[in-house]
Order: C-alpha cells, then structure tokens, then sequence
C-alpha cells in the first residue's frame, strides 16, 4: 500500500487517492503555431521513466484537489509531494 | 536435435532419463549477426524462431538479460483469444489462433494448448447488445462466436452467482469456442529449443548498454557481454521498451505499468472453461494441476517494479467473489505481477522505425501472451523481408500521428483506466 502525503489533507493511504500519469507532459501553448509533431508529442508520447517520476494524483475521497508526486517507478518510494500549481526545480 | 517421443521416452527410461541433450546451448556471442533480437521472451523467442524456419536466417543472437521466459510469458494468465471487434486485431489474432492449435507439433513440444473456451459475461441489456455487436464482427472475420443467454451460460457455469438478488446479474455472455489455454512456460522453452537446434544463439545474463547507430542506420549493439555487430535489430522487451528507447532518443506512446497475477491453492476440477467478468475486470481459469488462475486491473501507476501492491489484489477478487462467491472459500497460494508495455490505444506496434534496421515489437497491453506465435512469425517477416506483412501493418508506429488509432476498448490514452 503506497501511502501519499496529501499537501492539503496530510499523510493518507493510496485507496483515497487516483491516478493521473505523467505531470512533465505539458500542453502546447495557445496563441502559437504548433506542428503536428508537437501534438502528437503531446497526447501520445511518454518517457515513462524507471527511476525518479513526477506524476500527478488526484485526491478523489478526500479534498478532491489534484497533486505532483515525485516517486520512484522501481522501488515505489515517495519522495515528495507539492500541490498542483507548484513548480518544481 | 533429439526428437521428443515416445520412444524416445522409454530408450532414456533405461538410463535413468540421465542422458537427454540439453534442449538449448549456453553460446558465448559471436562478433557479427544477421539478426539480434534483443529480448528471450516469448516474442523473441518466437521470432527468432521463425526468421530460421520462414525466413532461412540462422545466423541470429537472442540477447536476455536474465533468463529466458523470466518476463511476461511465465507471469501471464495463459489465456489464448481472438475475440476482438477490430478487423486488425481480429485478423492477427486469428492467424495466432491457427498457429497455436499447430504449435505443439511444429515445435515438438507438448505446449498443452486447450481450446476450452471463454465467456465474457454480460450483465445488462446494454451490454448484451454490444456482445452481439462484437460476436456479429468476430463471425464476419471467420472466428467463432456464440451469444448465450442467461440459462444456456448458467448450464456451463453453474458455480458463477446466478442468485436474484446480486448487485451484477448475469444477463448472459459472448463465447468463443476456440479459445482456452497453454502451458505458458512450455511456449518459451519449445521455441527456444527449436530455434537453438537451427543455430539461433541465444544468450542469457547479458544485458543491452547502448547502441551503434551512424547516419541513421544500426550498425551494432554494446552489451555487458562485448559488442556484437549486425545491420538489424529487433526490440522485443515488452515492459522495458522504454528503457531501451531512451537509449536510442526515442520517445514512444507506451508507458510502463503493473498488472498482478495470482493462483489460489489447488482444488477438484470445477472450472473448465476461461471466465471473465463483465462488470469489471476480472478473468479466471483453473489449471491443469486445479489452481485457480485469477488476474485483473493494473495496479494504476507507472511501474517497473516485478511486484504488486495489495489495494488492487483485493479489488480484483472481490469482483471474482461477485461472480463466483465458493472463490471466498480458497486460499490463495501465490500472486505476482509483470510489467506492462502499455500502448495508447490498447493495441501493439510491429513496425520499422525511423533508424534503418531498427525493428519495434512493443505495446502489448494485457495480450501479450495469445500473441507471442503471431506476433512472432509477422516481426520475422517485417525484419526479414523489411516490410511489414499485411497481418501487421495497421500496427504501425505512425497511426497515432496520422490518427488511425485502433481503439477497441475506447479508452483513449489514459493506458491505466480499465
């Protein structure tokens, strides 16, 4: 049982907890020429790293915001968690 | 080679079955290869089979890096199908259908393949109705399928919950016939053998650090154990594939997950057909030795740990409670997990890739193994011939950039949603 401290709600188990994959993908910026390249990158293309991931979890039975989580793929370790709009250096 | 038989069976009798020929050679790896396939699955193994028997290529290394048949093909749930809605899966997978029912005989090598069945239960009208859907798709592409109502399913199954009261009625189901189960490990072991006996190399314990390409071609890759040159390469590394693509500045539409297996202790022989539920995710076999055979979800996170998480252990037997309660009576033996090469629209790619000589068998999802003697048999043609085959070619790398997406579950990209 993976347990991830919620930055709002605190330390709570995985089962109140979603997922919602990779947090480094980003939406090509509006107001831009984007290439088809770029979309495709987009919506379908991931690193899916083995080691150190950032992703994002949504607190669905709990205070139902949505959450980065920096976590091991291997070994399952959570190193930290920030709230959504947190950028992360 | 030494035939496997019955005669042979008994000349080794009187030698205290001391002196069978091992089944496969431990090579130490040559300098140069026609063909590496990197990867001792059984989708390597499968195809480096077939590049010597369809293709008369022979001068061909397996790289492994542990041992062979360690992955997926000995963590599955044997399961073997074809019960697919869309043209290019149905296709591939019925030309597996026919391999597997040879397969014991071509590989010499009782595989223990059983056509036993599977049914996908329904548990609405709605779902009724888009079974018929689907089995009325499966018949125009030459595979059988049954619509069974409410009682023809419970003369089958009669241990399944068919109470009036329960949160999942069964409506009925979708069978095909022709499905069942093999002995997974024995699928791995039978090709290998056969490819070994054809001069196929295969080598274990040797992992793959980097690769030779220049000007856009592969030249050669550097492994733990030397380098070895050769102008084509084929990726068959399932739930590494991305590990391997990073390495080649590749970025694919697969992410990497977990899925679980378990068996519960063995019992009498009550089950003798593949179930699945159809209110959720859930299938279930017994085995030969009376295991239950049980599996689901994926755990629902990027994962390249060999090893499950126990919240979705516990949701995936509390649907095969719901729809067969004497499981709650069992105890449960072993589980396990695997890693997932899971694509973005639930199908796989076997494909040439922008690299000239680079070949990509990858995205599997939750069907691998029914997969391995066909996926086999078209990756040898597309490395062989440089071209894919028509079996394969709607598995391409390109669909998701051009939008021929081939979506039969409708989920999307979101891989992890069942």
């Amino acid at each position: 049982m993976l347990h991830i401290k919620c930055p709002y709600c605190g330390m709570r188990s995985q089962n109140e907890f979603s997922y919602g994959g990779d947090a480094s993908v980003k939406r090509p910026e509006l107001n831009k020429e984007i290439s088809d390249q770029e979309w495709d990158s987009f919506v379908y293309n991931r690193k899916s790293l083995r080691g150190k991931h950032l992703e994002l979890w949504q607190h669905l039975s709990g205070c139902r915001q949505w959450i980065k989580v920096e976590r091991d793929t291997a070994t399952h370790e959570i190193f930290n968690t920030h709230k959504a709009d947190e950028e992360i250096s | 080679m030494q035939k496997y038989s019955i005669f042979n069976l008994v000349k080794n009798a009187f030698s205290n079955h001391e002196n069978w020929d091992l089944a496969w050679k431990d090579p130490t790896p040559k300098e140069e290869y026609d063909v590496v396939i990197i990867g001792g699955g059984g989708h390597g193994l499968a195809t480096a089979y077939y590049l010597a028997k369809e293709h008369n290529i022979t001068k061909v290394a397996i790289i492994e890096k542990g041992w062979i048949g360690g992955g997926n093909v000995g963590r599955n749930t044997t399961i073997i199908r074809s019960n697919y809605m869309h043209d290019e899966n149905a296709l591939f997978s019925e030309f597996g259908m026919d391999l597997w029912r040879k397969m014991s005989q071509d590989l010499n090598y009782n595989v223990m393949f059983s056509p036993r069945g599977i049914i996908n239960l329904a548990h609405s009208d709605a779902q009724m109705n888009a079974y018929a859907r689907r089995g009325n798709s499966m018949r125009l592409n030459g595979i059988d399928a049954v619509l069974l109502n409410r009682e023809q399913v419970k003369e089958i199954i009669p241990m399944a919950d068919f109470s009036k009261d329960v949160r999942f009625p069964i409506f009925g189901g979708l069978m095909q016939p022709s499905a069942g189960t093999a002995r997974h490990d024995a699928v791995a072991w039978g090709y290998a053998r056969q490819a070994d006996s054809m001069g196929v190399d295969i080598i274990q314990n040797c992992e793959v650090t980097g690769f030779d390409v220049t000007a856009g071609k592969i030249n050669g890759i550097r492994t733990s154990r030397g380098n070895i040159k050769t102008k084509k390469v084929g990726l068959c590394v399932a739930g590494s594939t991305n590990i391997l693509a990073e390495k080649l500045n590749m970025t694919l539409p697969i992410e990497t997950h977990l899925l679980q297996a378990c068996v519960s202790e063995p019992v009498k022989p009550i089950l003798d057909r593949v179930v699945t539920f159809g209110a959720g995710h859930f299938y279930i076999s017994q085995s030969d030795k009376g295991e239950m055979v049980m599996g689901g979800d994926l755990d629902g996170y990027n994962s390249y740990a060999q090893r499950g998480n126990l919240p979705t252990l516990q949701h995936v037997l509390t649907e095969g409670i719901a729809m067969m309660p004497f499981l709650s009576k069992l105890k449960m033996l072993r589980t396990w997990g695997g890693i997932m090469d899971m694509s973005m629209d639930g199908s796989p790619i076997i494909d040439k890739t922008h690299i000239d000589g680079l070949y990509l068998n990858c995205g599997w999802c939750y069907g691998g193994f029914k997969a391995t003697p066909a996926s086999g048999w078209t990756f040898a043609h597309t490395i062989a011939q440089d071209r894919v085959h028509e079996l394969n070619a709607g598995f391409s790398l390109n669909r998701f950039s051009t939008g021929h997406l081939i979506d039969e579950k409708g989920l999307g990209t979101k891989t992890w949603i069942s």
